[in-house]
C-alpha cells in the first residue's frame, strides 16, 4: 500500500514535469485552435450575410420553386446559422471539407489540385524576388544617394505601381507573342497534361521525379513569365526593406570597428551587416511569400493559372462557402506555418532568441 | 545556414534557367487534335439530368446522344439519334420509339430501350432544375415508371398526360436532359438513393462521339474519340477545351497557333485579328434575346401609346453598327430567328418625332421620369446608356439603376422596377419556351409569384394571349402551330410591354485550317465530331 503510494507520488511528479515541458506546446495548440476557430467563424458568417444566394448558384434563377426549396434543404440552409456552423465544424474535425457547389468535386480534392499550382508559382517567384531583391537592396544601401540607388528605386517604384494585369499582358505579348522565348498561358502545353504521375502536384518537381526532362523544360517555359512578374513585385518590396535595414546597420559602431581593423569592405557588407539584417528580412520575405500565395488572382487570370486565389475568388462570388472555407483553412495554415518557420529561423540567426 | 539557403535557392534558379533555354513553345497543334480556348467556369456538373449551363450543354452534346437530334449540317428537321424511328399513335398521347441497333456505351454496355426509359425516369425523379422540360408533359416521380417504359430492348413507349403538339414533345427530347445514360454503369455508382448523381457529376456514361478523359473545373476538359460513331466520321481524335478567362490571352494563344479556336474574344480582339491571314472568324446566330420591358404597375408605362412610343425611341441600327457591331443583329420578336414560328419583321426604328406625337396623344407631351434597372455588364450598360440618350430626345428622363445580376433580378422578380433592361435565352429548342414566358400569365396577382414568366414579372394581364399560347402547345399540325406563334408574336410586338431589340451573334475565331466547326445556331451547340483540320 505504502509502496504503491510512493510510486504514485513519483508518477505525479513525473507528470508535472512532463506537463511543464509540454506546456508551451499545449499553449501553442490552444492558440492555434482558437485562431482557426475564429478564422472559420468570421469567414463563415461573412459568407452567409453577403447578399448572394448560394442556392441560386446551384439551381439557376429559373428553377421552379420546389426545386429551389429542395436544394436549399439539401444544402442545410434551412437550419439556423449557428447550427449550420456547428455542423460544418464537426465535419471539418472529421476531415470532411464538403463538396464544392461549383466544381462538384470534394473541396479537399480541389485544394489538392489548386494549392500546388499556387505554391509552385509563389515559390519560384519568391526565389527570383529574393535572389534579385536582396542584392539590389544591399547595393542601394551601400551606394545610397548615388545613381545605382536611384535606378533601383525607380525600378522598385515601377514594380509597386504598374498594375500586374497590364504588366502580365505586356509580358505575354512581348516574350510569348513577339519573341517566342516562353510558352503561353497555362501550366503546361496542353498535350503534356496528365503525362507525369502526380506526386506533389508541383509539375516542376513531379517531372524531375519522373525523370522527364522534356516536361520539366516545358513547365519552366510556362512558369518563368508569371513567376518573373510576381517576383518583380517581391523584388520591389524586398529591395526597399533590405535597403533600409542595411542603411541602419551600416551606421552602427561595429561596422566602423570592423573597417578600422582592416576587414575587407565586401566582408563587412555581405557578412557582418547583411548577417545582422537577416532576422527582420526573413519576416519580410515570409510575409511577401504568404501574400503571393493568396493574392495573385490577377496574375492567375491573365496566365490561366489554376491556383488558389482564383479558386477562392470564384467560390466567394457564388457563395460556395465550403470551397471558400476550405481555401481559408489553407491560407490560415500557410500563415501559421510561415510564422513558425520564421520563428525557427530567428532562433537560428539571432542567438538572443535562444535565451 | 544563410549560405545554405542562398545556395539552395540559387541552384534551383540555375536548374530553372537550364530548363528555360531552348524551351520556347512549339507552334501548332497536332493534326488529329482540336484545342479550344473558351470560358468554361460555368460548368458545374456533367450530369445531363442536372446540367443547365451553356458549357454543360456543349459538353453533353459531344459526350451523350439523345433519342432525336439536330443535324449539325442542316439545323432544320430532326434526325434519328439513338432512336432509329418514332411515331405517335392516334390517341395523341402514346409515343413509340424504336431504338437503333448495335450501339454501345463508352463502357461497352449495349444501348437498349431500358437505358432510354431509365434515363428519362431518372431525370424526372432527380427533380433537378431542368426537369421541368420533361415534367410539363405530365410526368411525375410517382407516375413516370408507368408513363415511360421499355416494352422490350428495342421499344420505348412514352405516354403524355394529354395530347401535345408532337413537335413540342420531340423538340424537348433534344434538350440536354433528354440524354441517354448507361443505366448499368450509373446504378453501379448509386449512393444513398441518388441515382448515381454524385458520381455522374464528374464522370461520363454516354454514347457520344467523345468520351471524357479528364475534367479539371475552371481549367480544362479533355475528350478522346470514343471509336466508331454512328452519326459520322470523327476526324479529331482528341479535343481539349481550356478555360482562358482573358480575351487577350485567348487571342495570343490563337495567333501563336497554340489553340485552334478561340471562342470568347471581345469585339476589339476580333477586329484586331481581321487582317491576320492565318485566321478566320465565323459568325453564328444564338438564341439569346436582348430586350427591355415596361412594368405595367407603373401607370404611365401601362398606357398603350406610351408603350408604343418607347419602341420608337431605340436606335436599333445605330447600336448594331457601332458598339454592338458583330455581336447582335436587330430582331424585334420574342422567338429567336431559326426557331419554329420565327417572325422576321422589324417594324420599329428610331423615330423621335413619331414617339413625341404618341406621347402627346397619351397626355405626356413633356415626357416623364423613369428608372432603368440594368446589371453591370459592359454591353448592357452601353445599350442602357443609348436608351437613356434616345429617351431623352423625347423628354423622357431615364435614370440608370446599375446593380449586380442578382440585385437587378431581385428587383425584377419582385415587380418593383419601372423598366428592366436585360437578356433572355431559351431553355429548350421549342418555341413554347419563350412564348410561355413572354406571352403567358395565368395569374397576375402578386401572391401568384409566377417569377419564371416575364409577362407576370411585368404585371401584364393577358388572359387571351395566355389561352392562345396554351393552344399552340397542343396543335398537332406543325405548319399551323408555327403560324400560331407568328400571330402571338405580332400581338406582343404591337402591343406588349416588351421592346425586343436584338438577337445574339457569337463569333468564333479560328485558324484557317479548321473546317466544319458548327456552333449549332440558336437551337443547338458546338459539335466537335464534324471538325476537320
Amino acid at each position: 500500500m505504502n509502496a504503491h503510494a510512493t510510486k504514485q507520488g513519483g508518477g505525479g511528479a513525473g507528470l508535472l514535469s512532463l506537463l511543464a515541458r509540454i506546456r508551451p506546446a499545449l499553449n501553442f495548440i490552444t492558440a492555434l485552435a482558437v485562431t482557426f476557430l475564429g478564422l472559420l467563424a468570421i469567414t463563415f458568417f461573412i459568407g452567409r450575410v453577403i447578399p448572394i444566394d448560394p442556392v441560386i448558384s446551384v439551381v439557376g434563377e429559373r428553377a421552379p420553386r420546389e426545386v429551389y426549396e429542395a436544394a436549399r434543404k439539401a444544402m442545410g440552409l434551412d437550419k439556423p446559422l449557428i447550427e449550420q456552423f456547428l455542423i460544418y465544424l464537426w465535419q471539418v474535425l472529421h476531415g470532411d471539407l464538403g463538396y464544392s457547389l461549383l466544381t462538384s468535386h470534394p473541396v479537399l480534392e480541389d485544394i489538392k489540385r489548386v494549392v500546388p499550382a499556387t505554391f509552385e508559382l509563389a515559390t519560384v517567384a519568391t526565389i527570383l524576388g529574393v535572389l534579385t531583391g536582396v542584392p539590389a537592396g544591399v547595393i542601394a544601401a551601400v551606394k545610397a544617394g548615388r545613381w545605382p540607388d536611384h535606378i533601383i528605386r525607380v525600378l522598385g517604384l515601377i514594380g509597386y505601381s504598374v498594375p500586374v494585369f497590364w504588366l502580365g499582358l505586356m509580358g505575354l505579348l512581348l516574350f510569348y507573342g513577339k519573341l517566342g522565348w516562353v510558352s503561353g498561358p497555362g501550366r503546361l502545353d496542353i498535350f503534356y497534361d496528365g503525362v507525369v504521375p502526380q506526386v506533389t502536384g508541383m509539375i516542376l518537381i513531379d517531372s524531375l521525379l519522373a525523370g522527364d526532362w522534356g516536361i520539366f523544360k516545358n513547365a519552366v517555359s510556362h512558369i518563368i513569365l508569371p513567376a518573373a512578374m510576381l517576383g518583380y513585385y517581391s523584388l520591389a518590396y524586398i529591395s526597399r526593406m533590405t535597403r533600409s535595414f542595411m542603411i541602419e546597420q551600416l551606421g552602427q559602431e561595429y561596422i566602423t570597428t570592423a573597417r578600422v581593423k582592416g576587414m575587407s569592405e565586401r566582408r563587412v557588407i555581405w557578412k557582418h551587416a547583411l548577417g545582422n539584417v537577416m532576422v527582420p528580412l526573413i519576416t519580410v520575405i515570409a510575409l511577401s511569400y504568404a501574400a503571393l500565395l493568396e493574392g495573385s488572382v490577377l496574375t492567375e487570370t491573365v496566365f490561366a493559372w489554376p491556383g488558389l486565389g482564383f479558386y477562392i475568388t470564384t467560390a466567394l462570388m457564388s457563395a460556395d462557402m465550403s470551397a471558400v472555407l476550405g481555401g481559408t483553412i489553407v491560407v490560415g495554415m500557410v500563415f501559421v506555418g510561415l510564422n513558425l518557420f520564421s520563428d525557427f529561423l530567428y532562433r537560428f540567426f539571432d542567438p538572443r532568441a535562444k535565451l | 545556414m544563410l549560405k545554405q539557403i542562398f545556395y539552395g535557392a540559387a541552384s534551383l534558379a540555375a536548374l530553372i534557367a537550364a530548363g528555360a533555354t531552348g524551351s520556347a513553345a512549339q507552334a501548332g497543334t497536332p493534326a488529329d487534335t482540336l484545342v479550344i480556348a473558351d470560358k468554361i467556369d460555368d460548368l458545374i456538373t456533367l450530369d445531363p439530368a442536372q446540367s443547365f449551363e451553356f458549357s454543360g450543354a456543349e459538353y453533353n452534346l459531344n459526350v451523350y446522344d439523345k433519342l432525336l437530334a439536330f443535324d449539325p449540317k442542316n439545323l432544320g428537321p430532326l434526325v434519328p439519334g439513338l432512336a432509329a424511328s418514332w411515331s405517335l399513335a392516334d390517341d395523341g398521347v402514346t409515343y413509340t420509339f424504336k431504338m437503333r441497333k448495335g450501339i454501345r456505351f463508352h463502357s461497352g454496355n449495349p444501348v437498349t430501350a431500358k437505358d432510354a426509359a431509365f434515363s428519362l425516369r431518372r431525370a424526372i425523379k432527380l427533380k433537378k432544375t431542368p426537369s421541368f422540360i420533361l415534367t410539363q408533359f405530365g410526368f411525375t416521380p410517382e407516375n413516370v415508371d408507368k408513363m415511360i417504359r421499355a416494352t422490350d430492348d428495342e421499344t420505348l413507349v412514352m405516354v403524355t398526360d394529354r395530347p401535345y403538339a408532337p413537335s413540342f414533345v420531340y423538340n424537348c427530347l433534344t434538350a440536354t436532359i433528354g440524354s441517354i445514360v448507361d443505366s448499368k454503369l450509373v446504378m453501379e455508382h448509386e449512393k444513398d438513393g441518388d441515382l448515381g448523381n454524385l458520381w455522374l457529376k464528374t464522370h461520363d456514361a454516354g454514347t457520344g462521339a467523345y468520351k471524357l478523359r479528364i475534367w479539371k473545373p475552371n481549367e480544362l476538359y479533355a475528350l478522346d474519340a470514343a471509336g466508331d460513331y454512328f452519326r459520322g466520321k470523327v476526324a479529331m481524335k482528341h479535343v481539349f477545351v481550356r478555360h482562358i478567362d482573358e480575351s487577350s490571352s485567348q487571342r495570343l494563344l490563337l495567333e501563336k497557333g497554340d489553340v485552334d479556336i478561340a471562342r470568347k474574344l471581345t469585339p476589339d480582339d476580333i477586329a484586331a485579328i481581321a487582317s491576320n491571314k492565318d485566321l478566320k472568324v465565323e459568325n453564328d446566330l444564338k438564341g439569346r434575346i436582348m430586350y427591355f420591358s415596361l412594368n405595367q404597375k407603373n401607370k404611365i408605362l401601362a398606357n398603350p401609346k406610351v408603350r408604343l412610343a418607347m419602341k420608337y425611341l431605340v436606335d436599333y441600327e445605330g447600336m448594331t453598327k457601332s458598339f454592338l457591331r458583330g455581336q447582335y443583329v436587330v430582331h424585334q420578336a420574342f422567338e429567336p430567328l431559326t426557331y419554329l414560328g420565327e417572325l422576321k419583321d422589324n417594324p420599329y426604328h428610331l423615330d423621335v418625332a413619331k414617339a413625341k406625337s404618341l406621347l402627346k396623344e397619351a397626355g405626356y407631351p413633356d415626357g416623364f421620369s423613369v428608372k432603368i434597372h440594368v446589371r453591370n455588364a459592359q454591353d448592357r450598360l452601353e445599350i442602357a446608356q443609348s436608351l437613356q440618350n434616345t429617351f431623352g430626345q423625347a423628354g423622357i428622363k431615364a435614370e440608370l439603376v446599375v446593380g449586380t445580376g442578382k440585385q437587378t433580378l431581385t428587383v425584377y422578380r419582385a415587380r418593383k422596377h419601372d423598366i428592366y433592361m436585360g437578356a433572355w435565352g431559351p431553355d429548350y429548342p421549342d418555341p413554347n419556351t419563350n412564348a410561355d414566358t413572354f406571352a403567358s400569365n395565368p395569374d397576375n396577382r402578386d401572391e401568384a409569384k409566377l417569377t419564371g414568366k416575364l409577362a407576370w414579372r411585368n404585371a401584364w394581364d393577358i388572359p387571351e394571349l395566355t389561352k392562345q399560347t396554351k393552344a399552340a402547345v397542343i396543335e398537332r399540325d406543325t405548319a399551323k402551330r408555327a403560324q400560331m406563334y407568328v400571330d402571338i408574336q405580332r400581338k406582343v410586338q404591337k402591343d406588349g410591354p416588351f421592346a425586343i431589340m436584338f438577337q445574339k451573334i457569337i463569333q468564333s475565331a479560328m485558324r484557317k485550317n479548321v473546317n466544319g466547326f458548327v456552333t449549332g445556331g440558336a437551337i443547338s451547340n458546338a459539335h466537335y465530331w464534324t471538325v476537320t483540320k
